[in-house]
């Protein structure tokens, strides 16, 4: 891994194509902290097709370093087409291959990203369980 | 066309003066003599370290002690803390310093604590000034040192050293060392006026090259060398002379003479263009350190900036050629932002925010005409992807 980043990573951070809202999200969370400098939120939009759940769409809003920010864009550039289920194996290595390379110090920015993805997964399911009762 | 650079980062290190470096060239080219040997390439070596000695006396008014060359200001305090300490501990182990000073201040410290040391951190107040009370309260029998910085390389506070050093010397019989690594080039220095014991410089802070500083140490003083060897620097700091970068640092220092005024009034006049213009245009932004200019250092600013993180604004300027730099955890490798930020009050959240510029002798006009222009764009970018930021 490098110490540096890599000029895919400062594109992502110079021209995120996943950041800001979904109006009409069906999930929206948040991960991290103010105080530890990095907070993602994360808003998903899934669609159904037959027996199929397709992430249609995941935009992000955060505020940490270049690292948090192209992590964010590239997640839920990776996210978007999936299935619930092909997300859940996305892991914080599939994020830094797509970077890269990342240091070694900006990993749990990416691990972050990943986190928020579960988080959205989570609360996605939670809702349609809710929704059948 | 090529892209625009502007470099605001001067505390971080000055642009090398071409000036200097043209007399240094001959120096790693064909003088290439060691100035301890007796031929004529020694003694051409030994005179031109010596013109460079006293260039660098001069500036800092030198006229009761000596500087000696070091590898540049951390080996200078280094030098100073250690080397006090284990001259001195016969008369006590307790050393004084503030909780800003520069990790190699604070590194120094702690790790003379490891051997037995006792070391008292002063705090400060918001914008970055110790209290003197604190300090005469800390005064013991059994303290052999006081440092404190002369000029805060993030927040840019001048802590009053003159006043600090005559209270040390009125009330105990500590030594007094100030680090005024960011003070040369920008201020006036005087070692007389100040009164201190050693103070440390480094050349690549004023316009000189870098590994290259050096301790000014005050007749009388005690002190042990850091360097043991062939005895050269009278015997204070073995190791043949970076003859060349000894060179480099007169010439900075005779340049810091003639310019000091010019460079002053210019860092001055671009410092509060920066923090009138920025605090006006860009909402929600503070600055950090002394609101005073005549209690900060000329050409710091530091500000923080609400809903963006500071290495994400660095990174961004990056892009559009504008060097400054963050105390933000993101930029460092612990992974906490600053001591400094945290030292004086800042909440986490909000010192994770901070940035700063900092201007040179190299600097125009146009340099922060395009920073002014640039900067309140990029902050409105930076917001416009932040969850922390209801625009
Ligand atoms: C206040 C202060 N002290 C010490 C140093 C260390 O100097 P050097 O880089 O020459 O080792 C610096 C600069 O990095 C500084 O800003």
């Amino acid at each position: 891994m490098s110490e540096l980043y890599s000029e895919k990573l400062i594109e992502h951070f110079r021209n995120p194509k996943n950041a800001g809202e979904i109006k009409d999200a069906d999930v929206r969370v948040t991960v991290g902290n103010p105080v530890c400098g990095d907070v993602m939120t994360f808003t998903m939009k899934v669609r159904r097709e037959k027996d199929k759940e397709i992430i249609e769409d995941i935009k992000f809003k955060t505020f940490g370093c270049a690292a948090a920010i192209a992590s964010s864009d590239i997640l839920a550039e990776l996210a978007k087409g999936k299935t619930i289920e092909e997300a859940k194996t996305l892991s914080y290595k599939d994020i830094v291959r797509e970077l890269g390379g990342l240091p070694p110090v900006k990993v749990h920015c990416t691990q972050m990203a990943v986190d928020g993805l579960k988080k959205l997964i989570e609360e996605y399911e939670r809702k349609k369980k809710r929704n059948h009762c | 066309m090529d892209k625009r650079k502007v470099y605001l980062d001067n505390n971080s290190t000055t642009p090398l003066d071409p000036r200097v470096l043209d007399v240094m060239f001959p120096f790693l080219k064909e003088k290439w003599g060691n100035p301890n040997n007796i031929h004529v390439w020694g003694r051409e070596a030994r005179e031109a370290v010596e013109t460079a000695r006293e260039n660098i006396k001069r500036m800092i008014n030198c006229r009761d002690g000596n500087v000696y060359f070091t590898s540049g200001g951390t080996e200078s305090n280094n030098w100073a803390l250690k080397g006090i300490a284990f001259a001195n501990i016969d008369k006590g182990k307790h050393i004084i310093t503030t909780k800003i000073e520069h990790k190699c201040v604070l590194n120094t410290c702690k790790w003379l604590e490891k051997q037995g040391f006792e070391v008292t951190y002063l705090n400060v107040d918001r914008e970055g000034f110790i209290d003197f009370d604190e300090l005469e309260d800390a005064l013991r029998k059994d303290t052999i040192l006081v440092s404190i910085m002369l000029a805060n390389n993030e927040i840019g506070t001048l802590e009053p050293v003159r006043e600090a050093c005559e209270l040390v010397k009125d009330k105990s019989n500590a030594y007094f060392h100030t680090d005024a690594c960011q003070a040369i080039g920008k201020m006036e220095v005087d070692v007389e006026s100040l009164g201190v014991d050693l103070m440390t410089i480094s050349a690549h802070k004023f316009y000189g090259p870098k590994g290259i500083g050096a301790l000014f140490i005050r007749n009388g003083v005690k002190i042990d060398p850091l360097l043991h060897g062939g005895g050269q620097e009278k015997n204070m700091r073995s190791g043949t002379e970076n003859v060349a970068g000894i060179v480099g640092m007169g010439k900075a220092a005779e340049l810091v003479m003639k310019e000091l005024d010019a460079d002053k009034e210019k860092l001055r006049r671009f410092q509060k263009m920066i923090i009138e213009e920025i605090l006006e245009k860009v909402k929600r932004t503070h600055l950090n350190g002394p609101s005073d200019l005549e209690k900060r250092l000329p050409g710091n600013v530091n500000f923080s900036v609400e809903g963006v993180e500071g290495e994400s604004i660095v990174m961004m300027l990056d892009d559009y050629g504008i060097a400054v730099s963050t105390g933000s955890a993101c930029s460092s490798k612990q992974l906490i932002p600053s001591h400094v930020l945290m030292a004086i009050g800042l909440k986490p959240e909000v010192a994770h925010g901070s940035v700063r510029i900092s201007a040179g002798r190299f600097n125009t006009d146009e340099d922060i005409a395009y920073f002014l222009e640039v900067f309140p764009g990029v902050i409105s970018k930076l917001r416009s992807i932040s969850p922390l930021w209801q625009g």
